[in-house]
């Protein structure tokens, strides 16, 4: 799509076609304007390459400043030198290996996106851009440590129960197994359910903005056990949707997981307990 | 006002939670048609989401799962059908487990589970577990209680059974039967949990609402007994034990009754006998409001059928020590309940009393032990005046009649007559009256004076005054009938040989002369009788005894007669015993013993000299003494002169003229007998009408 600064139509069209564009794979991502496209999936270390046109429209011949391809806003790769288009140029491009730790996050208060943009320079008449949008997914393997997580807590005298789950470590599409002990319980409790919540941090020092957002509520247990029932826990969590927890991005922003047990009872009263889980995202080889 | 809201409110969510399935149903069978899994489970999450509700009692709560129920059937049909919805049951089985909402997800996960056990992709027994041990997130009493007999609907044909196309490696049956014991003590557990919940509510209407599903939890029960992989070892190791477990700790009086009387009913008596121990062992320590003794009544009169039904039963019972075990047990449930009133204790005897009886009833000892525990049991109480209680009692000492149809039985049971005892005067002689009946009925007779005076104590009550009862007190008519019945009972005694006759007859007498003016006349004379009978017998006899000294002659009778009649002096009944003695000294005479016949005339006159004082009982009397004078013939002149001196003395003595006419007429008689051997003294005769006319 053109964008254009300081003119009315158009000059040129400019298309951006990756080398392997039949073969990889699209994921969907959805844009600030609501819209969701299909965008190209690519991983860090991987080459990013493929072809730019430009065609001038109706014929016309455009003048120009130059060309160049950015991977935003890390590398620039010039295209052409200052000079003239009058039919159908095709440039290749290639950004090879480029390292890209971090995973394309769509947040609430922050968004990281990777953007090929093609920029024609071209002084008084304006530039003209071109964006074109890919998603980067970092995939791993397994920890290689993973314990449990098993603790006991209560309210004295009132409540207390030992939960368990199974690993601290989770991959998007894992199953959260585990169980919830029941050693005293002297209140009249309706149920039971486990959230999902995703907390995202961003800024740093008093500028610091934290924003909570419950993924998923399963219902655990429906009506009142008594001292020593045991319930089960089965969550999977492919349904929902979930990233890898991302630690303290470029130093801009975290994205941290909880799972908040949460008991209430027969007036309404709730009784949780917080805990932070990690997310990541397995390789499929694994 | 109040109730009758409550039940029309009840009355709309039941129709709302309906419109809510039958609205679901609709897009869900849409759904459906057009294969859209997606969507079908969406439908059949929200209808399953109706079940979620509260406000409905277990009988409402009920109609709406039934409809929910059919809804499932058909979607299992869908589930099945890979081909229609493209999704393999694997993948199906983790699906419905996204669903947000527990109840919903766990009917959908049972349902898918029915399909994933049918396509033989897992064992049947790994699929079970998961699903049995995922219910537990349904705490809810009724919530729970339902979707767990779903699960129990679903996997009765689908059981790892030996011989069904569900068998798996390993302890196949074990597994099955593990599946069917747990989700039978959750089960148990959720349902004595349900009076626990929700809003205080009045106690019967809450046992009346548990009673209602009970048959959700015992139908576990009935599955367990229909696994053909479920022998008497695997009975006696592991499903008593659990399922007694289980009784025991649920601590709820509603179960432990239910229970108990279900196991007793689902599984084969064989099994019973062969672990009645361990299933005896539970009674104890069930709650002390549980009522016990119609439970073990059940128990005991299963196994009577049972040992009726073929003799080659019988010595099992003997080798399990069966009534050894079960009068253990009810010595023991007795001792725990300190609680129980003495009715139940009573009829916990009468039961196990009918168990001996039907099954052992040639072990008197079996019965006698029975009655000796009772009395154990009565000794340590206050004197029964439970009207209840009285009745078992008696109940417990009919039985033995009702069998054995010969008192003589009755009588060898040495506890038999401390049971009485224990009756108030009133039942006491109740009672007596039925063992008199007995032998009546049964045309019994008692034939050694051992046992006379063993059932002359039985019936004591009838025979003497004991302790706090006045006879005034006693109906006029009812009193007769008593007597009588006694009188009846006298001529039941009888023995062939004349020694023991003789031995009866005085034992009889030891009894009655106890029983005081009013009764003595009723028993007097039947006793009289009977003796005169055996000096009858004897008459006959007589020249064929041999010549050792025998205490039964004739002579030793009449002067034990004598005795007899003599105590009516007491009373005082003249007439009675005047005829008493006429009576005798008939019989002396035709026994050719005349100086006892001299006597017993003697006795007659002094009575009616002294005694008969009425004008109308002279008159009887005088006629009786001429009548049998009359027939005498044993009595030599001088004797025969005095007597007839005598009654023709009396006749002339006589108040009324017309009376004395009669009566010296009658003395005519005496000079003159138209027989054989007879008086004919004419000059006599002639003197007496002489002497009338003046």
């Amino acid at each position: 799509m053109n964008y254009i600064l300081g003119a009315f139509k158009p000059a040129c069209h400019i298309s951006i076609t990756f080398s392997d564009g039949k073969s990889r794979k699209q994921v969907p991502l959805k844009k600030e304007n609501g819209q969701t496209v299909m965008v190209p999936l690519f991983q860090s270390q991987e080459n990013i390459s493929g072809k730019i046109s430009i065609e001038p429209v109706s014929g016309k011949k455009v003048e120009h400043n130059g060309i160049k391809v950015e991977l935003l806003g890390q590398i620039v790769r010039e295209l052409d030198v200052p000079g003239e288009i009058y039919e159908r140029k095709t440039y290749p491009f290639e950004f090879s290996t480029v390292e890209m730790p971090y995973e394309t996050y769509n947040g609430v208060n922050v968004r990281l996106r990777y953007i090929l943009k093609v920029t024609i320079s071209r002084g008084y008449a304006g530039s003209i851009v071109e964006y074109q949008d890919f998603v980067v997914r970092n995939y791993g393997p397994p920890p290689s440590i993973n314990n449990s997580i098993k603790m006991e807590v209560g309210i004295e005298d009132c409540l207390h129960i030992e939960f368990e789950y199974n690993k601290s470590k989770y991959h998007l599409k894992d199953v959260i197994i585990g169980k919830i002990y029941f050693l005293l319980v002297r209140i009249k409790i309706k149920n039971m359910d486990l959230e999902i919540r995703r907390r995202e941090s961003t800024g740093s020092g008093a500028n610091t903005h934290v924003e909570t957002e419950t993924l998923a509520k399963f219902e655990l247990m429906d009506g009142a056990p008594v001292r020593g029932e045991s319930i089960p826990i089965r969550l999977f969590l492919s349904p929902y949707e979930l990233t890898p927890t991302y630690r303290n991005i470029n130093n801009k922003f975290s994205v941290k997981y909880y799972l908040n047990l949460v008991l209430v009872d027969e007036e309404d009263r709730r009784y949780f307990k917080q805990q932070e889980i990690t997310m990541f995202r397995l390789g499929e080889t694994s | 006002m109040m109730i009758a809201d409550g039940i029309e409110d009840e009355e709309k969510w039941l129709a709302e939670g309906i419109a809510g399935i039958q609205h679901n149903a609709f897009y869900l069978h849409r759904a459906v048609d057009s294969n859209n899994l997606r969507e079908a489970l969406k439908y059949s999450a929200q209808l399953l989401s109706e079940l979620r509700t509260s406000r409905l009692s277990p009988h409402k709560y009920y109609e709406l799962y039934m409809r929910a129920f059919d809804e499932l059937r058909r979607l299992e049909m869908f589930f099945k059908d890979e081909e229609r919805h493209g999704c393999s049951v694997l993948d199906l089985y983790e699906l419905v487990q996204h669903a947000g909402n527990v109840l919903p997800r766990l009917y959908l996960l049972c349902t898918v589970g029915s399909v994933y056990i049918k396509s033989k992709e897992a064992p049947a027994k790994d699929v079970l577990k998961d699903l049995v041990e995922m219910c537990r997130s349904v705490q809810h009493p009724i919530r729970g209680l339902f979707l767990r007999s779903y699960l129990a609907q679903i996997s009765r044909d689908k059981l790892p059974d030996i011989g069904s196309e569900y068998e798996g490696d390993g302890d196949t049956v074990m597994d099955a039967v593990d599946f069917v014991l747990q989700n039978f003590t959750e089960m148990n557990k959720l349902w004595v949990r349900m009076q626990h919940q929700g809003p205080i509510r009045v106690k019967e209407k809450l046992d009346k609402e548990r009673s209602e599903l009970r048959d959700l939890v015992g139908k576990n029960l009935h599955v367990l007994s229909q696994i053909e992989g479920v022998d008497l070892e695997i009975y006696k190791d592991t499903v008593l034990p659990r399922v007694l477990e289980q009784v025991v700790n649920c601590k709820d009086e509603l179960a432990q009754h239910y229970l108990m009387d279900c196991i007793i009913q689902v599984f084969p008596d064989e099994y019973h006998l062969q672990t009645l121990e361990t299933l005896l062992g539970a009674f104890p320590q069930l709650q002390p409001a549980v009522d016990i003794k119609t439970v073990l009544s059940q128990l005991m009169d299963r196994l009577s059928n049972y040992a009726a039904s073929s003799a080659e039963v019988l010595p099992e019972f003997l080798q399990v020590e069966a009534f050894a075990k079960l009068s253990n047990a009810i010595g023991k449930v007795i001792e725990a309940q300190v609680e129980m009133p003495v009715v139940g204790a009573i009829s916990l005897y009468v039961s196990l009393l009918t168990f001996a009886l039907r099954v052992h009833s040639d072990r008197l000892d079996y019965v006698d032990q029975v009655l000796g525990a009772c009395v154990k049991k009565l000794s340590g109480s206050p004197k029964l005046e439970d009207n209840k209680a009285t009745k078992q009692v008696v109940a417990l000492l009919t039985a033995p009649l009702e069998k054995y149809n010969d008192i003589d039985t009755a009588l060898t049971l040495s506890n038999y007559p401390h049971v009485m005892d224990h009756l108030d005067a009133g039942t006491n002689k109740i009672m007596a009256m039925v063992l008199i009946q007995s032998i009546m009925k049964y045309n019994t007779c008692v034939s050694t004076a051992e046992k006379v005076d063993v059932l002359f104590e039985l019936i004591k009550g009838l025979i003497k005054d004991i302790d706090g009862t006045l006879a005034d007190e006693l109906d006029e008519e009812d009193f007769k009938e008593e007597q009588n019945s006694v009188a009846r009972l006298v001529h039941m005694l009888y023995n062939d040989d004349p020694e023991e006759m003789l031995q009866i007859i005085c034992t009889v007498r030891k009894h009655i002369m106890a029983g005081g003016p009013k009764r003595l006349p009723f028993t007097v004379p039947p006793l009289v009788f009977s003796a005169l009978k055996l000096v009858r017998r004897l008459q006959g006899l007589d020249g064929e005894v041999a010549g050792e000294e025998v205490p039964a002659t004739p002579r030793k009778i009449f002067q034990l007669l004598n005795q007899i009649i003599e105590a009516l002096s007491n009373v005082p009944s003249p007439e009675l015993a005047l005829r008493l003695y006429l009576q005798c000294a008939e019989a002396a005479n035709d026994c050719d013993l005349e100086p006892v016949a001299y006597e017993f005339f003697t006795q007659a006159f002094v009575l009616y000299e002294e005694e008969v004082a009425d004008s109308k009982a002279q008159v009887t009397s005088i006629h009786l003494i001429i009548g049998t004078l009359q027939r005498m013939n044993a009595f030599g002149v001088e004797n025969r002169d005095t007597l007839t001196h005598k009654a023709t003395g009396y006749s002339a003595k006589l108040l009324k003229k017309p009376d004395q006419c009669r009566a010296v007429y009658a003395c005519s008689h005496l000079f003159w007998v138209d027989d054989q051997d007879g008086i004919k003294d004419g000059e006599r005769f002639k003197l007496i009408f002489r002497h009338n006319w003046t």
